[in-house]
C-alpha cells in the first residue's frame, strides 16, 4: 500500500499544514511517511503545494510525480496538477474559490466548500481541516479517530476548544464525500 | 524507542547539540536556513553560543578560532555559501582543526538556484581550497541517517583533528521524515592538549598554525597530513549496498537520488529487470574496491551513476569501474530533479532493451 499526495495551494491556506497533519498521523499509524515541501519564490503569492508519501514500504522518492491523490485549494493548483493524477485517483477540490469541475473522466472527483464550512463554524482557520476531513473518507487511508487524538495534543489549555470546532470541521467535509 | 517526525535541516542542528556542539557560526543561505534559526534558539539553552556573523568569510574563521581553543563547533550554508568558506577550510586542515562543516547544496554555478542539486562533489572530495588535503565526507539520504551520521561527525573530526562535512542536499534539508534518536557511538578520543586554550601550569604555548616557510618542514608536515588521510581511507569508508546480488543493472548514486533510483529499481523489478543499488555514504573516502568488485560480477551488464550534477560522482565510478563494463549517466543540474521514470528507461537502454 503505496498513497502519493500532493496538496496544493495559496500560500496561508494551511496547505502545509495538511500534509505535515498527514504525515504525523500515518507515523502514529506505523506507516512509513515523507512530507516534501516546495519551497522558493513560488510560496510568496503563488501556488505552494507539498508531496506526502504515506506507505507500508519504506519511501523512495519523496517527490510525488503522478499522486494517488490530488488537493486543489486554489484553482492553478487544479489547472497544474489535474493531468498528473493517476487513473483511478481521486481530485478533491476547494468548490469554495474553483469554479471548474474536474476535467478527467478517469479519476473520481469531489468537492468541498472549505470555506463555507468553515465560516459556518465562525472559525474560517478550519478550512484546510474539512478538506483533510474529505480526503480521509475519500481515500480510506488513514482513521480520523488519529488525527483526533493528535488535535488533543496540540490545542490544550485556553486553546482546548478548537478541539471540537476541528473535528466538526473534518466531519462536514467528509459529510461532502460520503453525501451524508 | 520512539519515532518522531523532524524537518531535515533541524534534525541536523539538533543532532549536533546532542554530540555535544556548543558552537555555531554561520551566515543565512537558502536551503539550509532552518539550522541556524534552530541553533540560534537551542545552544543557549544548553550553555552555547550561536552567533550570526557578517559574512560567511567570519563565519568560518570563527570556527577556526572556537576548534583551535578546542571546542566542539559546527557551520553550516549551501554551495556558494561553501564555496566563500574554502579558504577557512583548507586552513583548518593544514592546522588539523576539527569541525564540522554541513553544506545543503542547491544549484549552481555562481547564485545558481535554491533547489536541491549535487554540483559541490568535485568541491568536497577534492578539496575546494588549496593544497593537498582531504575532509571525510558524509553523504546521508534520509533524515535519520542524517542525523545518526551527524552525531559521529564531531567524534571523527576529533579523533583526526580533521574538519569533516556533512554533504545533504535540499532535499533532505527542507523534507520531514520519521527518526529515531539514538546514543551516539561514542570514540575513544584522544585528549585535545593541543588546544590552544591558556597555558594551564604548562611551560610552553600551544600554537595553532598552518604556515610552514621551511620546503622540508612543510613536506614533513604533508606526509604526516598524508598518513591521517590514509587511515581515514582505511577505517572511515561507508556504504550501502541494495539488491546487487544478481542484479543486471548495477545503479550508483548518493544522497537524495539514490532514493529515486531506488524506485526506479521497484519500477525495473516489475518488468522483470533485476537491478542493484551501491550508495556511498562516505563520498571521500570512496568505495573503488567494492565497487569494483560488484562491476566485475558476470550478472551485471550495466552501470549507471545517477547524480544530480552534469557527472562528477560519475569520474569516481568510471575509475573503479576500469573500464569493465559500459558505465552510463543520468544527471540534472539547476535544481531540476532525475525522475525514477527517466532513470529506469536509461538502465533498460543500457541493457539494449
Amino acid at each position: 500500500m503505496t498513497h502519493e499526495i500532493i496538496i496544493s495551494g495559496f500560500g496561508g491556506q494551511g496547505v502545509m499544514a495538511i500534509g505535515k497533519t498527514m504525515v504525523e498521523a500515518g507515523m502514529e499509524e506505523g506507516l512509513f511517511v515523507s512530507w516534501l515541501p516546495s519551497y522558493g519564490p513560488e510560496m510568496r503569492g503563488g501556488t505552494a503545494n507539498c508531496s506526502v508519501v504515506l506507505s507500508d514500504q519504506p519511501v523512495g522518492s519523496p517527490v510525488v510525480l503522478n499522486p494517488n491523490e490530488l488537493i486543489a485549494m486554489n484553482k492553478p493548483s487544479l489547472l497544474k496538477f489535474e493531468k498528473e493524477v493517476l487513473p483511478g485517483g481521486i481530485i478533491l477540490i476547494n468548490s469554495s474559490i474553483v469554479e471548474l469541475k474536474a476535467q478527467r473522466s478517469d479519476v473520481s472527483a469531489y468537492y468541498i466548500p472549505c470555506i463555507e464550512i468553515a465560516n459556518d463554524l465562525g472559525n474560517p482557520k478550519t478550512a484546510n481541516m474539512a478538506m483533510l476531513g474529505a480526503y480521509l473518507e475519500a481515500s480510506g487511508v488513514l482513521r480520523p479517530e488519529t488525527v483526533h487524538r493528535m488535535l488533543a495534543h496540540i490545542f490544550h489549555g485556553p486553546k482546548a476548544g478548537l478541539i471540537d470546532i476541528n473535528i466538526e470541521a473534518m466531519s462536514r467535509g467528509a459529510a461532502c464525500v460520503s453525501g451524508g | 524507542m520512539a519515532f518522531e517526525l523532524w524537518k531535515g535541516n533541524e534534525a541536523i542542528a539538533e543532532a549536533a547539540v546532542r554530540a555535544g556542539c556548543r558552537f555555531f557560526f554561520g551566515y543565512p543561505i537558502t536551503p539550509q536556513n532552518e539550522v541556524p534559526e534552530y541553533m540560534a534558539r537551542r545552544l543557549p539553552e544548553v550553555g552555547g553560543c550561536f552567533l550570526q556573523s557578517e559574512s560567511e568569510l567570519a563565519a568560518i574563521n570563527m570556527v577556526y578560532g572556537a576548534a583551535g581553543a578546542g571546542a566542539r563547533v559546527m557551520t553550516s550554508s549551501s554551495s556558494p555559501g561553501i564555496s566563500l568558506k574554502q579558504e577557512g577550510i583548507t586552513y583548518m586542515a593544514g592546522a588539523e582543526l576539527p569541525a564540522v562543516i554541513v553544506n545543503v547544496m542547491r544549484g549552481g554555478p555562481g547564485l545558481g538556484t535554491i533547489q536541491p542539486a549535487q554540483g559541490d562533489y568535485y568541491q568536497a572530495t577534492r578539496g575546494g581550497g588549496n593544497g593537498d588535503y582531504r575532509l571525510v565526507v558524509l553523504a546521508p539520504n534520509t533524515i535519520q541517517e542524517a542525523v545518526d551520521l551527524m552525531q559521529e561527525a564531531f567524534d571523527i573530526a576529533d579523533c583526526y583533528r580533521n574538519p569533516v562535512m556533512l554533504l545533504a542536499d535540499g532535499m533532505i534539508g527542507q523534507m520531514m521524515e520519521p527518526l529515531e534518536w539514538h546514543e551516539p557511538r561514542h570514540r575513544e578520543l584522544p585528549p585535545k592538549d593541543w588546544a590552544a586554550a591558556g597555558l594551564h601550569g604548562r611551560g610552553s604555548h600551544n600554537i595553532i598554525n598552518s604556515l610552514f616557510i621551511d620546503p622540508l618542514a612543510c613536506e614533513r608536515h604533508n606526509n604526516r597530513l598524508q598518513e591521517k588521510y590514509r587511515l581515514m581511507e582505511q577505517r572511515e569508508l561507508r556504504f550501502e549496498e541494495r539488491g546487487c546480488e544478481g542484479a543486471e543493472v548495477l545503479f550508483v548514486a548518493y544522497g537524495s537520488p539514490s532514493r529515486i533510483v531506488m524506485s526506479a529499481v521497484d519500477l525495473l523489478a516489475a518488468q522483470g529487470v533485476k537491478a542493484g543499488l551501491l550508495r556511498p555514504v562516505t563520498v571521500w573516502p570512496y568505495p573503488y574496491e567494492r565497487l569494483a568488485a560488484l562491476s566485475r560480477e558476470p550478472s551485471v551488464k550495466a552501470v549507471v551513476a545517477v547524480e544530480m550534477s552534469a557527472g562528477q560522482m560519475l569520474d569516481d565510478v568510471k575509475i573503479a569501474v576500469g573500464g569493465c563494463k559500459p558505465v552510463t549517466f543520468v544527471g540534472h543540474t539547476g535544481g531540476v530533479i532525475p525522475t525514477q521514470h527517466e532513470i529506469a528507461a536509461a538502465a533498460l537502454a543500457a541493457l539494449g532493451r
